[in-house]
């Protein structure tokens, strides 16, 4: 509550300062504003900065250090009887404290002396509030009388904010990458974990997946991923058959062939495929595609199940055409048009122009947009869930049900876990596979497509 | 293709034009010819002949439309969509604008060299072996091997990259690039040869390289250059055409266009009183 409070004594202050500080850059140059080193607004700002980021480090320090600092204080009025040498229970201890202060009811009759420490910890509490929210105002305002004092015609108020805003900038993509990394580090943490349970040859080169068989004693041959690298690989190939093919003559009629009112409204059209949410395509692919092919395998007298890859990859596929589409568009598009005059000028027909020239120079680029497809198409989960099925089969038969690595990854992270079975950790080794196998694709597209730019640049 | 075409195409060919008094016949001629860019009027009322065997300069200040009316004589204005054309332009007294022709065959016979050299990005026995391979007129093999020393032989230079035919040809220099441009227009064997403005991104080494070319290109390709560098005109053309605003002001005999201009306008430009 106070914490709110004193957010909003900040801002208040924050919009206070930098009125006050651009007026008193105004009334400094008296009318003759060039005068300035920096123009008002970056005198208002560097105000409103000196009154607003030393509260909010405050804040932001207090909150974090007051728990902590708080119940060892708790922790000390207790007598010593009372406090366990174990670590568990220790945290059990301070658990019930806090749940205590906080009114919650910890199922049995508390220890009075635990129940007098709650107390204790809420006038400590309350105490800590009110004196945040004085010292934060305190120096919201004297941050902000100490930053009008200084506005003078030479202050260089203008770099000092440009310089706070590049911190800014450099603090949110810390935040980006430390998650990253935070993500990646959790993944290769459990992975390892679970490669201690079950090896990692095992693993990459067993023929059977079924952890639902597998108990803590015996894991061997339950998790062999074979078939779910297979699954993946057979509809992401059925996939991409789909959506190259198509993508990129989208792409080539219109970049060469569309006159500007029809390529106005087709790209548009086609890229609104890429906003429809896979959930859309994943009940499309269950209730529609797989029906239809089933019903067409059967009256060609095939052996087709009604969940089956071919109808999982072809949705995708698909799906996957506006990501083609479009940035092969782009790469199309940036081909120099002297090349395309250069072979017009030798008589050659607009589709050797595409054949021979245009496509053969954007290429790379066409190769970075494939690769980035892939990866798409390999993450995908929702479509090959509903439409393809959970069985870990072992085939390269398009008319079979098969599963992915992101499927097992899904169903298996559903509802409550044990989180040291082999069972829920086999995610996290799939996972990572997955997070390598994607990362190097697209570290490869990447690096075609900036290959590609550097050529017409 | 219709087959009418083809005849078409083989009749003009063997026109008695070609055949007889090579040295004064009008390889092109331009009646009236209007260029319009949407509304806006490039063009007004060209008349102009290019002679055969011979380089007929086209210069003037910058929009004045030379460079336009270049790319009438391929129909490149074509690949323009806002782009309309009036008129009539014959070559060898087909009128090039007439429906039977096809721009296929109409820009195997008037070639063109850009102002940028673009090489594409093939290598360099490739780049040559590109319009004769799509024109069906070397077959894959010791013939292509043939015309494309021939045509960078022609271009002079072969000796330069007799040993590097597989490299690609954008890592050649910008001068060696236009050479190569110039080969490649040769190989499909063309009649005549556009150039726009073909030394304007060289360096003056390769320019001369160029000019020395296109003096040798003259004894078996009429020749149209569009140049904005008045002495490179007076160097390499027979024939001068002036163009202003959009309009042909005067077009004669190279030395009577800079020894004794008849228009104020042209006098004033060569000169460079403007432009």
């Amino acid at each position: 509550m106070q914490t709110t409070l004193l957010l909003t004594v900040i801002a208040v202050l924050s919009v206070v300062g930098y009125l006050v500080g651009r007026n008193r850059a105004v009334a400094i140059a008296g009318g003759r504003l060039s005068t300035l080193h920096s123009v008002p607004p970056y005198h208002g700002f560097y105000v409103a900065l000196w009154a607003g980021v030393p509260a909010l480090i405050l804040l932001a320090g207090w909150v974090s250090c007051e728990g902590p600092i708080i119940m060892s204080l708790v922790l000390g009025q207790l007598p010593a009887a009372l406090i366990p040498q174990d670590a568990q229970a220790l945290t059990l201890l301070q658990t019930d404290i806090l749940n205590l202060a906080a009114g919650v009811s910890t199922g049995r009759e508390p220890d009075p002396a635990v129940a007098d420490a709650a107390r204790l910890y809420n006038s400590f509490h309350t105490l800590a509030e009110s004196c945040l929210l004085a010292l934060g105002a305190a120096l919201a305002v004297t941050g902000l009388i100490l930053a009008k004092r200084q506005i003078r015609t030479e202050l260089r108020a203008r770099n000092r904010v440009e310089a706070t805003l590049n911190v800014l900038l450099i603090l949110c993509s810390l935040v980006a990458i430390l998650t990253t990394v935070g993500i990646v580090l959790s993944l290769l943490f459990e992975a390892i974990q679970f490669f201690t349970k079950v090896p990692l040859t095992d693993f990459l080169f067993g023929l059977h997946w079924n952890p639902q068989t597998a108990f803590s004693g015996d894991v061997s041959g339950s998790f062999g991923a074979v078939p779910l690298f297979t699954g993946t690989l057979l509809i992401t190939l059925i996939a991409m058959v789909v959506a190259v093919p198509v993508g990129l003559m989208a792409a080539v009629y219109m970049s060469e062939y569309a006159a500007p009112t029809v390529r106005a409204v087709v790209k548009p059209v086609l890229e609104i495929l890429a906003g429809i949410p896979t959930v859309v395509y994943g009940f499309f692919a269950a209730l529609t595609m797989a029906p239809a092919i089933r019903d067409l395998g059967n009256a060609l007298g095939l052996d087709v199940s009604s969940q089956s890859a071919l109808a999982a990859g072809v949705v995708m596929g698909i799906m996957i055409i506006p990501f083609v589409s479009s940035l092969s568009d782009d790469v199309i598009n940036a081909v120099p048009q002297a090349l395309r005059d250069g072979s017009y000028g030798l008589g050659a027909t607009r589709s050797e122009t595409i054949r021979e020239i245009v496509l053969p120079a954007a290429l790379p680029g066409i190769v970075g947009a494939v690769m980035l497809a892939v990866s798409r198409a390999i993450g995908e989960t929702m479509i090959v869930a509903m439409a393809a099925g959970l069985a870990a089969n072992l085939t390269a038969n398009p008319f079979a049900a098969v599963t992915t690595v992101t499927v097992q990854i899904a169903s298996t992270i559903r509802g409550d876990q044990e989180f040291n079975s082999p069972k829920t950790l086999s995610v996290f080794g799939l996972g990572l596979v997955l997070f390598v196998v994607t990362l190097i694709l697209n570290v490869i597209a990447l690096r075609v497509v900036h290959k590609y730019r550097e050529k017409y640049d | 293709m219709s087959m009418d075409n083809i005849t078409l195409t083989t009749a003009i060919r063997q026109s008695p034009a070609v055949r007889g008094m090579p040295n004064i016949s009008n390889k092109i001629t331009a009646r009236d010819v209007n260029v319009y860019y949407a509304t806006k009027r490039a063009l007004k009322e060209i008349n102009l002949d290019i002679e055969e065997h011979r380089v007929t300069a086209l210069i003037g200040p910058s929009g004045c439309g030379k460079s336009t009316f270049l790319r009438c004589l391929n129909r490149m204005n074509d690949t323009i969509d806002i782009c309309r054309v009036e008129g009539q332009i014959a070559l060898d007294g087909q009128d090039i604008y007439a429906r039977v022709i096809d721009t296929v065959q109409l820009r195997a016979r008037v070639g063109m060299v850009f102002q940028k050299p673009n090489p594409f990005p093939k290598s360099i026995y490739d780049n040559i072996a590109y319009g004769p391979r799509i024109h069906g007129l070397a077959q894959r093999g010791p013939e292509m091997d043939e015309v494309v020393r021939s045509s960078l032989e022609r271009a002079g230079l072969w000796g330069e990259v007799k040993d590097r035919l597989k490299e690609p040809g954008t890592g050649l220099s910008g001068g060696q690039q236009q050479r190569l441009c110039i080969a490649r227009a040769i190989a499909v064997s063309p009649e005549v040869i556009l150039m726009d403005e073909p030394c304007s991104a060289l360096d003056p080494i390769a320019t001369a390289h160029i000019e020395e070319l296109i003096d040798e290109l003259r004894t078996s390709y009429t020749i149209v250059i569009v140049t904005h560098n008045m002495q490179q005109a007076a160097r390499v053309s027979q024939k001068t055409a002036f163009f202003h605003l959009g309009e042909m002001v005067e077009c004669n005999d190279t030395e009577e266009i800079f020894t004794n201009p008849r228009d104020e306008r042209t006098q004033g430009y060569i000169t460079g009183r403007y432009g």
